[in-house]
């Protein structure tokens, strides 16, 4: 029952998001408060999930569901659409009020569409989920109806709706599969059970179109390119969205597969992973180095960490697992904080150009320390909570004696930290020959957001609750190991 | 399956074949109101397959597949491009491309031999029915031609069609293989083609009022060298 106010909350949220009340910011308002309770709500079935004997709950048998690792994704989802509502109050500025309803409608609707991927456990379903993402993220991206704006999105459209064409047909091909099986009910669970008698061959060609067509979503190497000209694009809440929690949601729908591939033996997957994710965290490294845009060098890094993970679930086993799923929490919530930290940053300097920004931390101190914090916390520097997840894929990755992925991957990441770090301490410390604080200041809203969304990055850092820990080894469970 | 009649086989290999033959003509012309008459043709051939196989049995899912695809893509989508980028489809401009039109149908001709013998081991799995040899192969050459369109042309109504192309393979494989998904699903996945090509169009008119072509080879501020 929860989960069917969960979905409802959100898309009433939408709903009422375009009434047209003369009240000032009344879109903001509700999107607040809607994404506040989605938040509590999705605490609440993630408390649920681990009370319940079986760690499933049922909403709807075989249509809607969550698992644990479901859970998660739902907690970031919407953890990170709160606090992108609150930033969005103090950063958007609307010309008028049609704009603004404009703007808040596809917000909510875009959290609605990343909500249900998890609950839906129909996978043709699925897909048009997946598909409703990109719809209502697009709108967002050209938001700024610039010339850049507008290419970014076209761009974004076009590579994506081509990925996703081409995983509908590896869906068609599962169900495919799926029927010749003789299977009963046509969900995740169902499929995970009768695997075994699936067909190796169609299996193998499914997943290899679902990997394919939804990298292209999540940003792999070669079918990047939209991504970090959407990402840097789009006005910065909506970045940390997609950014944050976007990429990783359409990750989880791979790791659904999983499961059922290794049950049915047809296709060595984890090489695919570790093979394709080693190129991402690769090509992504060296592309860092020589950015020009701050925010494309978040966005570059998003391709880096999404490489990171699929190496992380492609070495299989308990421990890669569990550290692969803490990693998805500290990407999420580092990444999205990065952006809110680069959208201060555009709010006080109105250029996005590295170059062009010097000195954060004399002229505006708290833009400049949030910036270099965002920088060193997605860098991987200890003591956050980037740093520990890394650092337990590499102890999972030796312990197995991958001692080549895992010297590759060491490699990437130190590339990537020193170019994360060369940009972001030009930018904070570098010499622009004046020593006076400006008289910028940041809206309150944006200071509160920086607050809240610091705190999981330190916390998880330092110390993980028990609770969130249970739930973590239950959703690394789901994946296999 | 197995009480599908060899004429409605034969049939549907015609529709099969006459499906390539209209997504060649999709690469091959110049000019935009071709492409998006071929376009027309191979969705018309999409609809003939769906409703031959839904025939016998009789599958609502099918027929409704058929008339779905006819509304959007034969009807709908026309329509909506006449209404918002008239000009770009009636003036005969040709269309810029990366790749001339010879050396693209080799690579076109490339791309269907490869789409066949990569479906080979699939269809094995399927012994009797003779429809599935032909839809699939045929489906994932759509497919393929849609995305090697999609890379090589420049601008948004091409672009557009090249996408819609890759749908319409992805279905055409589909109705064989999945003939008795359910009908919601199916309901929902042409609702989308038909909200995204909504999207798009009106994306392609922003694109217009901001750089007045609809030429996607403008688009090349954002990369990495600056």
């Amino acid at each position: 029952m929860i989960l069917i106010w969960l979905i409802s909350l959100s898309l009433m949220t939408s709903l009422l998001s375009v009434i047209p009340i003369k009240s000032a910011s009344w879109g903001a308002k509700i999107t607040l408060l809607g994404s506040f309770l989605t938040l509590l709500l999705a605490i609440l079935t993630a408390s649920n999930i681990l009370d319940s004997s079986t760690h499933t709950l049922i909403a709807i048998p075989n249509w809607i569901a969550l698992n644990a690792m479901g859970s998660v994704i739902l907690l970031l989802i919407s953890f990170i659409y709160f606090t992108a509502s609150i930033f969005s109050i103090g950063y958007m500025n609307f010309k008028d009020k049609k704009e603004e309803q404009k703007y808040f409608l596809n917000f909510n609707l875009f959290a609605f569409s990343m909500l249900i991927l998890p609950l839906i456990q129909e996978p043709n379903t699925v897909w048009i989920a997946v598909e409703l993402t990109t719809l209502f993220s697009v709108l967002l991206v050209g938001f700024q109806n610039t010339h850049a704006a507008i290419e970014a999105a076209w761009k974004y459209i076009v590579l994506t709706i081509m990925g996703a064409a081409i995983a509908l047909l590896g869906f068609l091909i599962l169900y495919w599969a799926a029927r010749q099986a003789g299977i009963e009910h046509y969900t995740w669970q169902g499929l995970q059970d009768i695997a075994p008698q699936m067909s190796p061959v169609l299996l193998r060609a499914s997943f290899i179109f679902i990997f394919v067509g939804f990298g292209a979503k999540i940003g792999l190497v070669p079918l990047h390119t939209w991504l970090p000209d959407a990402h840097s694009q789009a006005p910065s809440p909506v970045c940390a969205m997609l950014s944050g929690i976007e990429t990783t949601a359409i990750l989880y729908i791979i790791l659904r597969l999983l499961p059922i591939i290794t049950a049915s033996n047809s296709i060595d997957v984890n090489d695919w992973l570790m093979i394709f994710g080693l190129i991402s965290v690769g090509v992504a490294s060296f592309l860092i180095l020589q950015v020009k845009d701050y925010k494309r060098l978040f966005a570059f890094s998003t391709v880096e960490q999404m490489g990171i993970i699929l190496v992380a679930f492609g070495l299989g086993g308990h421990d890669a697992n569990l550290a692969a799923t803490t990693q998805i929490i500290a990407h999420a919530v580092t990444k999205s904080f990065c952006f809110y930290a680069a959208g201060g940053v555009l709010m006080y300097a109105g250029t996005r150009d590295i170059a062009s920004v010097k000195n954060l931390i004399q002229r505006s101190p708290l833009v400049g320390i949030t910036f270099l914090f965002g920088g060193l916390s997605i860098a991987g520097a200890p003591p956050f909570a980037l740093f520990l997840s890394e650092f337990s894929i590499l102890k999972a990755g030796l312990e197995k004696g991958e001692y080549l992925i895992i010297g590759l991957l060491v490699t990437f990441i130190a590339i990537a930290f020193f170019a994360i770090m060369y940009h972001v301490s030009s930018m904070v410390f570098g010499d622009d020959g004046t020593k006076n604080k400006s008289s910028f200041s940041l809206p309150l809203s944006s200071k509160i957001t920086f607050a809240i969304a610091s705190l999981p990055i330190i916390l998880l850092g330092i110390y993980i609750p028990q609770n969130l820990q249970n739930l973590i080894e239950l959703a690394a469970k789901t994946i296999g190991g | 399956m197995s009480n599908i009649t060899p004429l409605i086989t034969n049939l549907n290999a015609l529709a099969g074949g006459l499906f390539i033959v209209s997504t060649f003509g999709i690469v091959a012309t110049r000019q935009i109101k071709a492409s998006l008459k071929f376009f027309i043709l191979q969705s018309i051939f999409l609809v003939i397959s769906a409703v031959l196989l839904g025939l016998k049995p009789f599958s609502l899912d099918l027929m409704a597949v058929g008339a779905i695809n006819l509304i959007t893509k034969v009807f709908l989508l026309p329509w909506l491009l006449k209404r918002m980028v008239k000009k770009e489809i009636y003036t005969k401009r040709e269309i810029t491309q990366v790749l001339n039109i010879p050396t693209s149908l080799i690579i076109a001709l490339i791309l269907t031999i490869a789409a066949y013998f990569f479906s080979l081991p699939w269809v094995e799995t399927q012994n009797i029915s003779s429809v599935v040899h032909i839809n699939v192969p045929v489906g994932l050459a759509g497919l393929f031609l849609g995305a090697y369109t999609l890379t090589v042309r420049r601008e948004a109504v091409p672009q557009l069609l090249g996408l819609l192309a890759m749908e319409n393979g992805a279905f055409f494989a589909g109705v064989a293989i999945a003939p008795d998904l359910p009908l919601i699903s199916e309901l929902a996945l042409a609702f989308d083609i038909l909200i995204l090509t909504f999207v798009i169009g009106i994306l392609t008119r922003s694109v217009h009022e901001q750089i007045g072509t609809t030429s996607i080879g403008n688009l090349s501020k954002l990369k990495e060298e600056a």
